[in-house]
């Protein structure tokens, strides 16, 4: 027994150490290569350029109301795959999982396709309502949304399933009904898979450019996010691309290490 | 971004390997057997802007069965981004860029020649629903309009148009190239777009174009060269004397670009 505990909780085996190690060399070193690239006697300069400021707190809104969005709409959806029960669910779980398989570009002339002026729906929200989506700040909402809610869902779904439904059925037989079964042993059981989630699907709104580009459009202060300004930057001068690329990591990690601190740090 | 910067870097290994696979043994005959009159053989690399996607590809086909034996593979992308791949050593034979500014970033290279002009020229939807009528209309506000960033060549363009003609245009999205552009013509989503002839003639189905006078204030010229650093030096001079050819420039004018 104490033979065991030490060898799972003291050295790594060897086996497992050296793809680890490999891995996060993957992930970081073209993060140095940035770093190495980086202009950093112009840096200042271009930091506080007003360009800068509005693409980034644009990218920071959107992102974080696109996730606010996929709270609202994937927990429930991952729910109903982990705990509803339904017919297909499968194929549904499948579904789901298309914003992660279709390129950017093409989810973004998808979603012009149903909410664009002439889309499916879309041409009635035009003509009943005088709401046009595409080249909106909230198309870039709903953009980031479709591409970032598969991250949610799966995260959520795979909390769920790994929770323990006794619970669940041991405050159903206290006579707590389904609401608030859901919202007072469930939610906080797999909190942590949500917040998961959240994380994930925050950063990857973060990030989004071809759906965004594709649905919302490029235009400064209303659709231009950091990445679309990243891109566009990336045709004239690297070194501004590569000053911007900088601000939005080091925001993002700055934003999800806090959060994530506090987050977790509260439920344990 | 940093996915976008990982692509360029795979786009970048794929062509090393791509062209890794397909070059030795071809190269090293052609070396031996060139004497008097270069022997054209295994793969060109042609690195193409991607407005030439649809000639570029016929004209491929076209020289593969005029010399016999010999492939040519194509990078289509944006002239900047293949600049960029070229300039930081991928193996490329040839370079056909969009814009001279693109041809001039590329280091080691022949001396270019262009081989096309192309116009802008007013997209609007089928039908034209939003009763474009010319160039003046891209100041209204009431429009959708759509044209490149002034960061890629039909966005620069765009404004020297804009300039010629005195108006401050009013678009709704500046767009990251030019297919961008098309596509939301296309889709009706707005209702002008300031494109090049040639793609208005390649969406035709889906598209009208507008001509208008001060298209002549910023006329593109398309510069072509082999690159110093060829694997295959003679598919290279052998595939732009093609493109500068009678047959070539056949199927470029057919597509819509002017002769240089």
């Amino acid at each position: 027994m104490s033979r065991r505990s030490r060898s799972t909780s003291g050295r790594v085996p060897l086996v497992l150490l050296l793809p680890a190690l490999l891995g996060l060399a993957f992930l970081v070193v073209p993060l140095i290569g940035l770093l190495a690239k980086a202009p950093w006697s112009t840096l200042p300069g271009q930091l506080f350029s007003a360009e800068v400021w509005q693409a980034l707190r644009l990218s920071l809104v959107c992102a974080t109301a696109a996730t606010v969005v996929c709270l609202l709409l994937g927990v429930p959806l991952a729910w109903l795959l982990a705990r509803g029960g339904l017919p297909g669910r499968s194929v549904i779980r499948a579904f789901v999982t298309v914003p992660l398989v279709l390129p950017p570009v093409v989810g973004g002339v998808a979603l012009l396709l149903v909410l664009g002026r002439r889309g499916l729906i879309g041409q009635h929200l035009d003509a009943w309502f005088g709401i046009s989506l595409p080249f909106t700040t909230a198309g870039v909402v709903v953009a980031e949304a479709f591409v970032a809610m598969p991250f949610l869902v799966i995260s959520v779904e795979g909390a769920l399933r790994a929770a323990d439904p006794r619970y669940e059925e041991a405050a159903a037989t206290l006579g707590a009904g389904r609401w608030t079964t859901f919202r007072r042993v469930t939610l906080p059981s797999i909190a942590p898979g949500i917040v998961a989630g959240t994380v994930l699907c925050w950063a990857r709104a973060l990030g989004e450019f071809g759906a965004t580009i594709t649905f919302a459009g490029n235009f400064p202060g209303r659709t231009t996010t950091m990445p679309l300004a990243v891109y566009l930057a990336l045709e004239t001068d690297p070194d501004v691309a590569v000053v911007l690329s900088l601000v939005l990591l080091l925001v993002s990690v700055v934003v999800l290490a806090s959060l994530r601190e506090r987050w977790i740090g509260g439920l344990r | 971004m940093v996915r976008r910067t990982a692509f360029a870097v795979l786009a970048a290994v794929a062509a090393l390997a791509l062209a890794g696979c397909g070059d030795d043994t071809p190269a090293a005959s052609s070396s031996s057997g060139s004497s008097a009159t270069p022997t054209v053989s295994g793969t060109v690399e042609v690195f193409a802007a991607a407005s030439l996607t649809g000639t570029f590809t016929q004209l491929g086909k076209d020289f593969e069965a005029a010399h016999p034996g010999v492939k040519v593979h194509f990078n289509f992308a944006g002239s900047s981004a293949l600049a960029k791949q070229i300039n930081e050593g991928a193996p490329a034979d040839v370079f056909a860029s969009a814009a001279p500014k693109n041809m001039d970033d590329v280091k080691d290279k022949g001396t270019p020649t262009t081989f096309v002009k192309n116009t802008l020229e007013i997209a609007v939807p089928k039908g034209n629903p939003g009763r474009i009528t010319g160039i003046k209309d891209f100041a209204d506000k009431d429009k959708k309009i759509a044209i490149c960033a002034a960061q890629v060549p039909c966005g620069a363009a765009a404004e020297k148009v804009f300039k010629a003609v005195g108006i401050t245009a009013q678009p709704d999205s500046l767009e990251q190239d030019v297919k961008a552009a098309l596509t939301k013509v296309g889709l009706g989503e707005v209702d002008a777009a300031l494109v090049y002839k040639t793609d208005v003639l390649s969406a035709k189905d889906k598209v009208e174009g507008i001509e208008f006078p001060e298209s002549a204030k910023a006329v593109n010229e398309y510069p072509i060269a082999t690159l110093s650093e060829a694997p295959n030096p003679d598919g290279a001079k052998a595939f732009v004397e093609y493109v500068l050819s009678d047959k070539g420039k056949a199927v470029l004018t057919a597509a819509g670009f002017d002769a240089p």
